[in-house]
């Protein structure tokens, strides 16, 4: 017989998101189920490059970022282990003048958020980081800014709040959504349980629009599968996680030695996940020259990658806005309902004050830190 | 991929082993075109290696009983010349969508990487060793049976001057008897498998009666040269000074803690295939109990559940060199088949019968040699499980007791097993059994690594070229 599980609030998604939800509302003193489709941790939150990284975000992002950042600061007593979370700094360098003069915009922009930018010319980048290659012309440091390990950290999230008392459902994937007076009845065929809650928090990630589609709702999310790549060990070399204005590369090097870095697309995996249908796919897979294409962009930045070899390269699945801005808020259309996704291959940083802000939002109706820039309303298409 | 009614384009084999190179053989001498290609400068896999031009050992000495078989791999190409596209020291790093991808060094030695779309594969990519590691097994000094085996062959040196060669499987006696009769002192040959595992597959060994005496001949003759022959033992610890071997330490099949001196180990436990291209290419897979691992779903002629797509050799499950000869052909026969192209129907009763045959002596030996029950139940936590990362037995241990993770993925992810440059080609199976082990569940429900390219580590200086669809027949 199918299981009837009821709580204050049931959660949809294990990511980074769903977990730290689920750990702020414990805290907060609510009943918690969380459902996940495989396990927790185990899709974009725990497959992503592990930026953890404020600059760069719009100035009206920032005021989540920082409230993300605070909680980083505590990450060890939140999820009780260290998800090799370093504080190295960012480095967002400059190839041109222009992009020069776009990182100074940037820095003047974001003055009064905080983040303590230190700007570099050329002489400053040579001195500061010789590992860095001539087609650099300058930079822009944020030195609390840094890396993790999403592997690790996203897991722990959930791991914690079930060590808080919140019920975690893995392999529970939703076949049925129901919605009465009482509130959410989420079923999972796959699990045979039922859960009922007043309050239902969809964070499902690239899955997100299609529940939402079970309630009637339009979210405007895309899949998006960036990609990654790994080198083998290599000397230590870079002590900074790196960005490059306009996009392009970004890298970092783990304590390991292995370089890191992230850029373009993969594509859907072929044979998973219901092709038929909308449903996004389990796996993708990387491009398959985009690696090397970003390499040849890697090494042009920094000589130490020459000669090295690729052991691997990966992709995930994420879910896109078309303005590239979480949807953070409650549901145009049901009470109760609260949306948290499109993080736009941006959300590992600000995951753990998005779960802060829900706690927030559920237990007291309303957020302390402005989430104007996240409104699930803002877009022009009605439900 | 190309629509049914466009020219198909030149058939592609991947491996130029004894599978591989017959494929082609055959697929030529029906009047195709095929490319072959393979990541050595010389055909014969790893088999029937041969030693870089140069080298002027004869077949004899490198290939003992074997040497006629090898001499035909090596020479089968040459007729065929005009026709059979022979690709040398290229890597098939990826496949992605009915194309693949492969890497090759320029004259200058600059790596290239070009895409070769496909539309029918035949996949013969052979097999490595079954590591299971034990205690000290990072030493240097410690090669797998592989390892020791091309060593003679391809560089005609050995692993050391008194050596032993443990775990289990055919390839034990075959390779004591090549070292001894190379010169080497074989200290030991040691056995996990119980003897009387050998009895009870003595009616299934008789399917290859030549095969079958041939094994015999080896224990007889290095029980003649006084070889001490131990079949039933526990591996326990390779011991020695820092950076050397200097014992290999062990329990005989009466319970006695023994230890032989010696300064270099060959160490496996049969053969694995070499899956992750079948699995890149959308094959579906299922667990097979003999072999303990996840092989590609094929039919008795070599079809892959994806059309087009087919698997011969030990890279489809291990059965050895003769069985991937006529398995090579069978699989060129049936591609030939699903072009619409006439093949003799009656080499095919005499491939799918003696296919078969190979397939009931290839089961007898996993029933004489199978991995060691219970291998990963008495691991010391602070055992290397993964060399490449350097993994230990007791994080493994931490990460199942934190996560619960059901299988090898999650595992990975929480770990790092598998992460390295092996890409968990040589720890995956050993961490599979400690995962089965730990979680209290068989290794057939822990599911297998995902594939992620590129299979093999890939110079970042290569160039990306996207060239176009190759020239149709």
């Amino acid at each position: 017989m199918t299981r009837h599980l009821r709580a204050d609030v049931v959660i949809v998604g294990g990511g980074i998101v769903g977990g730290s939800a689920a750990l702020f509302l414990r805290q907060a003193g609510a009943s918690v189920i969380l459902m996940e489709r495989d396990r927790p941790g185990s899709r974009a939150s725990g497959v992503n490059y592990g930026g953890v990284r404020r600059q760069g975000r719009p100035p009206e992002h920032l005021p989540l970022s920082q409230r993300a950042h605070a909680l980083w600061a505590s990450l060890e007593s939140l999820i009780g282990e260290d998800g090799e979370y370093v504080r190295s700094g960012h480095l967002k360098l400059a190839r041109s003048a222009t992009d020069m003069a776009s990182l100074e915009a940037y820095a003047a922009r974001v003055e009064n958020f905080g983040l303590g930018l230190r700007l570099l010319d050329a002489a400053d980048l040579r001195r500061l980081y010789p590992m860095v290659g001539d087609s650099a012309v300058g930079g822009s440091l944020c030195p609390e800014d840094g890396h993790a390990n999403p592997r690790l950290v996203s897991p722990a999230f959930s791991r914690a709040a079930a060590a808080a008392g919140a019920t975690i459902l893995d392999q529970s994937p939703v076949s049925d959504v129901r919605i009465t007076t009482e509130g959410f009845h989420i079923t999972s065929a796959q699990a045979d349980v039922t859960v009922s809650a007043p309050v239902m928090i969809n964070c499902a990630g690239a899955w997100a629009g299609e529940l939402a589609a079970r309630m009637g709702e339009t979210l405007p999310i895309a899949v998006i599968h960036p990609l990654m790549a790994v080198t083998e060990p290599l000397p230590h070399f870079l002590d900074v996680s790196i960005g490059v204005e306009g996009g392009g590369i970004y890298g970092r090097q783990v304590e390991r030695g292995n370089f890191v870095f992230g850029g373009g697309r993969g594509f859907a995996h072929p044979k998973a996940g219901a092709a038929t249908d909308s449903t996004p796919p389990d796996y993708a897979r990387p491009e398959r020259h985009a690696a090397l294409r970003l390499l040849a962009q890697g090494t042009g930045l920094f000589p130490a990658l020459q000669g090295c070899t690729i052991i691997r390269s990966w992709s995930g699945v994420e879910a896109e806005t078309p303005d590239h801005a979480p949807i953070i808020g409650p549901s145009r259309i049901h009470p109760g309902l609260f949306h948290a996704c499109g993080f736009s291959g941006a959300g590992f940083q600000i995951g753990p004050a998005v779960g802060a802000v829900l706690a927030d939002l559920v237990t007291t109706g309303r957020s302390v830190t402005p989430l104007d820039a996240f409104r699930p309303d803002r877009f022009s298409s009605p439900a | 991929m190309n629509s049914p009614v466009s020219t198909p384009l030149r058939p592609v084999i991947i491996g130029a082993g004894p599978a591989g190179v017959r494929a082609a053989v055959t697929l030529a001498a029906a009047g195709l075109r095929p490319i072959l290609i393979d990541e050595a400068a010389r055909p014969g896999g790893q088999i029937y290696r041969q030693p870089p031009a140069g080298m002027t050992r004869p077949p004899e000495a490198l290939y003992g009983f074997e040497a006629a078989k090898a001499r035909a791999i090596h020479t089968a190409l040459a007729p065929y010349a005009g026709q059979i596209e022979h690709r040398t020291d290229t890597l098939v790093w990826n496949i992605e969508r009915g194309a693949l991808d492969l890497m090759h060094r320029t004259a200058d030695g600059q790596p290239v990487s070009t895409v070769l779309p496909y539309d029918s594969l035949i996949l013969a990519t052979g097999a490595t060793d079954r590591i299971l590691p034990l205690p000290g097994w990072t030493r240097p000094g410690v090669y797998t049976l592989g390892g020791a085996q091309i060593a003679l062959k391809a560089q005609g040196c050995g692993i050391g001057q008194r050596v032993v060669f443990a775990g289990t499987g055919p390839l034990l006696y075959l390779i004591a008897y090549q070292y001894a009769k190379a010169g080497a002192t074989v200290a030991a040959v040691l056995d996990t498998a119980p003897f009387a595992n050998r009895i009870r597959a003595l009616p299934g060994l008789l399917n290859c009666p030549d095969t079958l005496l041939k094994g015999l001949y080896y224990t007889a003759w290095l029980t003649l040269h006084g070889v001490p022959l131990h079949s039933g033992v526990i591996l326990r610890e390779v011991a020695g000074p820092e950076g050397a071997v200097s014992a290999l330490h062990w329990r005989d099949s009466h319970g006695q803690d023994r230890e032989t001196a010696c300064d270099g180990i060959g160490l496996g436990y049969g053969l694995r295939s070499e899956t992750q291209l079948a699995d890149l290419a959308g094959c579906s897979f299922s667990f097979n109990d003999l072999h303990r691992v996840w092989l590609p779903d094929r039919d008795a002629a070599g079809r892959t559940s994806v059309t087009g797509v087919y698997v011969a050799g030990d890279g489809a499950g291990i059965a050895g060199a003769d069985a991937a000869e006529a398995a090579g052909e069978r699989a060129a026969l049936a591609l030939l088949q699903d072009r619409g192209l006439s093949v003799d129907t009656a080499r095919i009763t005499v491939l799918d019968r003696r296919i078969a045959r190979f397939r009931r002596f290839s089961a007898a030996l996993w029933t004489a040699f199978p991995v060691p029950a219970g291998w990963a139940q008495d691991l010391p936590d602070s055992m290397t499980l993964c060399r490449c990362e350097e993994i230990t037995v007791g994080t493994l241990r931490r990460t199942v007791q934190a996560d619960a993770p059901t299988e090898l993925n999650r595992l990975k992810a929480l770990s790092r097993i598998g992460m390295g440059r092996c890409q968990g080609r040589m720890c995956g199976v050993a961490a599979a059994e400690v995962l089965a082990h730990e979680t209290g569940r068989p290794v057939s429900a822990i599911a297998r690594l995902r594939p992620q390219p590129p299979i093999k580590p890939l110079p970042a200086a290569t160039i990306p070229a996207d060239t176009a669809g190759e020239a149709t027949p």
